[in-house]
């Protein structure tokens, strides 16, 4: 972490002098990396420009298309309302790192054989958005289409009502969504 | 955005003192709403302070008198996916997952989610329209504007815009506290005192001062709250606001109502309690439509809907009619 971050607002900030840049230590895909970056960039934006990691895409970039959907800490989040001087030591996760060893995601694979997109550029938030899906539901987290919160939840109750309410915050303008589904359904095994 | 410094808080009372010093300064912890308002320039603070790593606040907790604490830090999901939560106080957790999208539940905290502000467009209108919230005394937009989402309830001239929040109707129901930290020691405030109406300052959302600190929110244990429904009504099906929300929770014995607890969403500056229903209702056989009916209408005497908004009236009573039996079949 930089200095100038942990010790708080130095007395340029309050002199409103040029705002200082943030350097934030942060692993991406398991690599360790260092940006610097002024404190209003995003998540979205430093993942893009400076890394170059262009698979995460921006959409609306107001938090309502969830076309930015990466992983911090193994949680689906929008990288686009989050800033990323605020990301010291997390390990974020985007679409570049799903593949392992040259060998797709299982949900890549489901997509494909599914059919799930047209044009792609929701894609790699839906598919982000949708491991976490599969992973929330195992973790035993209910949802809005849950009949009754009270009881447990497990994997074998994510219903296609339940997929598609998961899966709400991304949006697809192809509308590919009937295939979106069939390909989470398949990729949680049942 | 506009430029701004962050720096990152380890300590709670060096944050309260900093926050208390300086008027440019906010708290961030999640961060929804408040990037969402910078990048709309409705919210232009110079300095931010990142809340996310105070120790001890993120905590949820059910106490062994049946109550519940949850800290300011914890995140929507998790307070969601709680299982005691869950159980004891269902419309909490339904509320919850009712708000935002699973990203967003899992950055937005419990407190940031109650000091979230309103989503009138004309707020968070980009081209700065005129709004007694955003820039007090240069009226408000929504007045003879397009109203077809504002309050029917407790609006003044100045301001006619709702709370967004869906898990403030479900605590407004509950009658928790909210524990604030400020400069001069911790206090607590009852929950449907923490919102306010909007009157002639309407740029006051709720009663913290500068300095304040939320640091968690204590739901006593509650005899209805086993049997507590969320119902939320909007154009969409998922990931959108309430055009009305209710919150009911219901003790009954035998199908006949012993007490319920009522909050509304969507139709006020604030969760809005339905006092004069839930009086009413009292003693009412939950198979009895009419008689709810007529119960709830009480709470609805002194509505008071806009040009674009008449149908909040009868679908809110609609709705709450269909929540106190959803609680109640809970009961």
């Amino acid at each position: 972490m930089s200095e100038a971050y942990k010790r708080g607002f130095g007395e340029a900030a309050r002199d409103k002098s040029p705002v200082a840049t943030v350097t934030v230590a942060l692993t991406v895909n398991g690599k360790p990396q260092r940006v610097t970056v002024e404190p209003r960039m995003t998540l979205l934006d430093a993942l893009r420009e400076e890394l170059g990691l262009t698979g995460t895409k921006k959409g609306c970039d107001r938090g309502e298309c969830g076309a930015c959907t990466v992983h911090i800490e193994g949680r689906r989040v929008l990288s686009c309302m989050t800033l990323a001087a605020m990301q010291e030591g997390r390990r974020i996760t985007t679409i570049e790192g799903l593949e392992q060893n040259g060998k797709l995601h299982p949900l890549q694979e489901a997509f494909i054989a599914h059919d799930g997109f047209q044009c792609g550029f929701c894609t790699s938030g839906q598919i982000m958005s949708g491991v976490a899906v599969i992973e929330e539901a195992k973790a035993g987290w209910p949802s809005a289409a849950t009949a009754d919160v009270r009881s447990p939840f497990s994997l074998g109750d994510l219903s296609d009502a339940e997929i598609r309410e998961r899966m709400s915050g991304n949006l697809c303008r192809c509308a590919c969504y009937p295939n979106i589904v069939d390909a989470i359904a398949e990729a949680t095994g049942r | 955005m506009h430029p701004f410094a962050l720096a990152r808080a380890d300590d709670a009372a060096k944050a309260i003192v900093a926050h208390s010093q300086d008027p440019h300064l906010a708290f961030i912890a999640g961060g929804t709403d408040l990037i969402g308002l910078m990048k709309d320039h409705a919210a232009r603070p110079e300095r931010l302070l990142d809340i996310n790593h105070l120790p001890g606040l993120a905590r949820i907790e059910a106490r062994p008198d049946g109550g519940l604490h949850i800290g300011a830090l914890a995140h929507m999901s998790d307070v969601a996916a709680d299982l005691e939560v869950r159980r004891r106080f269902p419309v909490i957790a339904e509320s919850l997952l009712f708000a935002a999208s699973g990203q967003l539940r899992n950055m937005a905290t419990i407190g940031g989610n109650i000091m979230q502000r309103t989503r009138c467009a004309y707020f968070r209108d980009e081209d700065d329209l005129p709004c007694n919230k955003r820039r007090p005394g240069s009226s408000c937009s929504a007045l003879h504007g397009v109203n077809r989402n504002h309050a029917i309830f407790g609006w003044s001239e100045a301001c006619v815009a709702t709370h967004p929040s869906d898990l403030a109707v479900a605590l407004a129901a509950l009658d928790p506290v909210v524990i604030v930290r400020g400069p001069t020691g911790q206090r607590s405030i009852p929950f449907t005192d923490f919102h306010r109406l909007p009157g002639s300052t309407p740029e006051r959302d709720n009663v913290l001062e500068r300095g304040d600190l939320i640091m968690a929110i204590d739901v006593p244990a509650r005899p209805e709250g086993r049997a507590s429904h969320y119902l939320k009504v909007r154009d969409r099906q998922s990931y959108e606001f309430a055009l009305v929300s209710v919150a009911a929770a219901v003790a009954a014995d035998g199908g006949r109502i012993e007490s319920v607890r009522l909050a509304m969403g969507g139709v006020a500056h604030k969760p809005w309690r339905l006092g004069a229903a839930e009086a009413a209702l009292r003693g009412a056989s939950l198979d009895d439509r009419d008689a709810l009916r007529v119960a709830i209408a009480t709470s609805f005497g002194d509505a008071r809907p806009l040009a674009h908004n008449a149908f909040k009236v009868e679908l809110a009573q609609r709705a709450a009619l269909r929540a106190v039996q959803t609680a109640g079949a809970r009961a």
